[in-house]
């Protein structure tokens, strides 16, 4: 039998076509359809323009991004099976990965990845600045990609804790005593001291946005727990959100924009 | 049996109570979220501790509750005080090195004074002192929840110190 007889002779079985509504990609109609019949190629447009495919225009670098993404997404469910976030296991289980665990360089794949994705959340976003992507019908999709600016770098710093060390400890205490000059809400920020009625303090390092991040005063055991589920759990939900209404609002928009 | 048939009006009275229900729902269930992300106990250190009587102290740094409650209790000049072990630049805590006769931070350099003035590096003012007082029995009490602060001329508060 020839390999196109094969080739049709599968299309032909039920298995094929129900998974497979369309006929094979030998027209337009047919192409289309392959993209607008799946729900993950439907958030891409149908069509691109020829510039949206030039790297010397876009770089590649929001799809190398969501590529990393998705690179770190794999290799952080494995490391989840070794790492328990507890003030006794974190640090060892480190430690282990490297030591006892083959392959232990999943987690350097994961760390370096980290590091190559806020540079190409950064190049990409240099790359749209440059070009005027930005513009108008496109505004919108750039405040998206602003907040996954935001949590793309709070997925650095939730991370940054994870390892438990003399590092992680001081850095994530240096950078969540940000969080205490939050106006109103962070009890060393301006307007928190309009909050003081007599002796009682009204935002205080006992409940204000700082405890709320640490679940205590200072960075501690709880501190590590809800770091963990905020980098495990919560912000790559967002993230993940975030990423579809992002791609699906390139499309659209009128899909990559082109040079002028 | 007659057919029940909602008219325009008595539709948009049902559905404004539906979105009104669902829309305080909803916040109901926000405000929740809020709150429980507040623990009612947690299991740090007290703010208020007993430190030994004043005569226990030696002329220096008492390195004793540093790292149970984060103070250092100093003898300087007749007067004992509890300085706080926190950096004023960015909140880490700093070593006393013997040696050199100051406190200096790991993290940025900060340096301080054997009294919590600082003189190098970029904390911005001077370590804070607790409130201090005596109990009946000559036990010194800690107090960590009312501070001191050197700028604002409150190390002349009597709570701020113990005459030694």
């Amino acid at each position: 039998m020839s390999a196109k007889g094969l080739a049709d002779k599968v299309r032909d079985t039920q298995v094929w076509k129900s998974i497979f509504r369309h006929g094979p990609p030998n027209n337009s109609r047919n192409r289309a359809a392959v993209v607008a019949g799946n729900v993950f190629l439907h958030l891409h447009p149908i069509k691109l323009k020829k510039s949206g495919v030039q790297l010397g225009y876009t770089w590649c670098m929001g799809g190398l991004t969501f590529f990393i993404f998705l690179a770190l997404t794999v290799t952080g469910v494995l490391l989840m099976f070794y790492y328990r976030p507890t003030a006794e296991y974190a640090f060892n289980d480190i430690i282990a990965l490297r030591e006892h665990v083959p392959l232990g360089i999943m987690r350097e794949i994961h760390r370096w990845g980290a590091h190559a994705m806020v540079i190409t959340v950064w190049l990409h976003m240099y790359r749209v600045f440059m070009t005027g992507s930005y513009k108008p019908p496109r505004e919108f999709n750039w405040g998206v990609g602003v907040i996954l600016l935001v949590l793309t770098m709070l997925l650095s710093f939730t991370g940054y804790l994870l390892p438990w060390d003399q590092l992680a400890i001081w850095a994530i205490t240096v950078g969540s005593n940000m969080a205490k000059a939050t106006p109103f809400a962070g009890h060393g920020g301006p307007g928190a001291a309009l909050a003081q009625i007599g002796d009682f303090v009204m935002v205080s390092d006992k409940n204000d946005v700082r405890f709320q991040l640490l679940a205590g005063r200072f960075v501690g055991e709880p501190a590590l727990l809800r770091f963990y589920i905020l980098h495990c759990v919560f912000i790559p939900l967002v993230v993940g959100v975030l990423i579809a209404v992002h791609f699906w609002r390139v499309r659209k928009d009128g899909g990559i924009s082109a040079p002028l | 049996m007659a057919k029940q048939q909602l008219n325009r009006r008595e539709f948009f009275s049902f559905l404004t109570v539906g979105w009104v229900a669902f829309t305080a729902a909803t916040a109901g269930l926000l405000s929740l979220a809020f709150r429980f992300s507040y623990p009612n106990v947690n299991f740090e250190p007290e703010m208020e501790f007993l430190a030994g009587g004043p005569s226990e102290f030696e002329a220096g740094v008492d390195e004793r509750y540093k790292n149970g409650f984060g103070v250092w209790m100093v003898k300087q000049d007749g007067k004992l005080f509890a300085l706080s072990n926190i950096c004023t630049h960015l909140g880490c805590i700093p070593s006393w090195m013997p040696a050199e006769k100051k406190f200096k931070c790991p993290c940025h350099g900060s340096g301080y004074y054997m009294s919590g003035i600082n003189f190098e590096g970029p904390a911005p003012r001077p370590l804070e002192r607790y409130k201090v007082s005596l109990t009946p029995e000559g036990k010194i009490r800690v107090d960590k929840t009312k501070v001191y602060r050197y700028e604002k001329g409150e190390w002349n508060n009597p709570n701020s110190f113990i005459s030694v």
